[in-house]
């Protein structure tokens, strides 16, 4: 199983995501932005959480022009798997893969926390280890992760269970630390092969650190 | 010519930084003051006289990059 994660200038989550797979049996590889391909052999791609050039303009919004996204629409529209965490949430929304947008916190702070989410849908290879209605706990670390999108946008979403992870407390019901609509924290495409996520997974694979949960999540893709 | 591209969060869409400034305006006692709304400026020059292309260029410019169009509107000034 091999996992390919993209590097534009500024990200900086990389190297977690990279020891999270490793953690998990995966092989990895680092694809610097600048690569007009990915890897023949990539059965999961991600693009990893950090500031993609410096979140100048928008959050993703420049990064989305680099060279290799070309590459990773091409590799989406044939089904391949992608999942953006954080800033890659962010660049997959501004390139459209994904609907919506990432506004700035309702609060205008920076929010670096454990949260907990409350799985959805799990009809899809990313949540198809947990189950609907679970209380998992990860660690989310944003300025621009208020997910946005217009009431008809928000029905579609609905209509075809790609609403994957609400932030809750832990009981399971709807708490929003960031302005979200309906406290969405987690969506994938009509397709369900492209994920995106504000909360970092990648940072939750030990106890010892606050939580494992993330590994019950990226072994999804593992199959 | 000067290209002036101003960008703001659709109507609509709820602007934070507009309500902590307008929240800021209130507290520092300004009267009268509503509908504050905190967007960006893009300016830069444009190699060209012709204002039909220009305005079509820069169309296109915000439509791919300076806007997000899901969530901000944005207007064009060309000053020649």
């Amino acid at each position: 199983m091999k996992v390919s994660i993209l590097q534009f200038p500024g990200t900086n989550c990389e190297y977690d995501t990279q020891n999270a797979f490793e953690q998990l049996g995966a092989t990895t590889e680092i694809v610097w932005h600048k690569s007009e391909t990915i890897p023949v052999d990539t059965n999961l791609l991600v693009v990893a959480g950090g500031f993609s050039y410096g979140d100048y303009l928008r959050s993703g919004a420049i990064a989305k022009f680099s060279p290799v996204m070309k590459a990773v629409k091409e590799y989406a529209s044939q089904g391949g798997k992608v999942l953006g965490i954080c800033n890659g949430f962010q660049v997959l929304t501004e390139s459209g893969l994904l609907p919506g947008a990432l506004k700035r916190n309702e609060s205008l702070h920076f929010i670096s926390k454990h949260h907990t989410l409350k799985v959805v849908n799990n009809d899809n290879v990313f949540l198809e280890n947990l189950n609907e209605g679970d209380v998992v706990n990860i660690p989310i670390a944003h300025h621009d992760g208020n997910f946005y999108i217009d009431q008809e946008g928000l029905k579609d979403l609905y209509a075809n269970n790609q609403v994957l992870l609400k932030y809750s407390d832990a009981q399971g019901n709807d708490k929003n630390p960031n302005g979200s609509v309906d406290s969405i924290a987690g969506i994938c495409n009509k397709e369900k092969n492209v994920f995106g996520l504000m909360p970092h997974p990648e940072r939750a694979m030990e106890t010892i650190l606050g939580s494992n949960d993330g590994a019950k999540m990226l072994l999804g893709f593992l199959k | 010519m000067k290209v002036i591209v101003n960008v703001s969060l659709k109507a609509g869409v709820l602007d934070s930084q507009g309500k902590a400034v307008h929240h800021a305006l209130d507290s520092l006692h300004f009267e009268g003051v509503s509908d504050v709304r905190v967007g960006k400026q893009i300016i830069f020059k444009l190699d060209t006289q012709d204002e039909v292309k220009a305005r079509k260029d820069v169309t296109q410019m915000c439509e791919d990059l300076l806007a997000n169009t899901v969530i901000e509107d944005y207007q064009i000034e060309l000053i020649k």
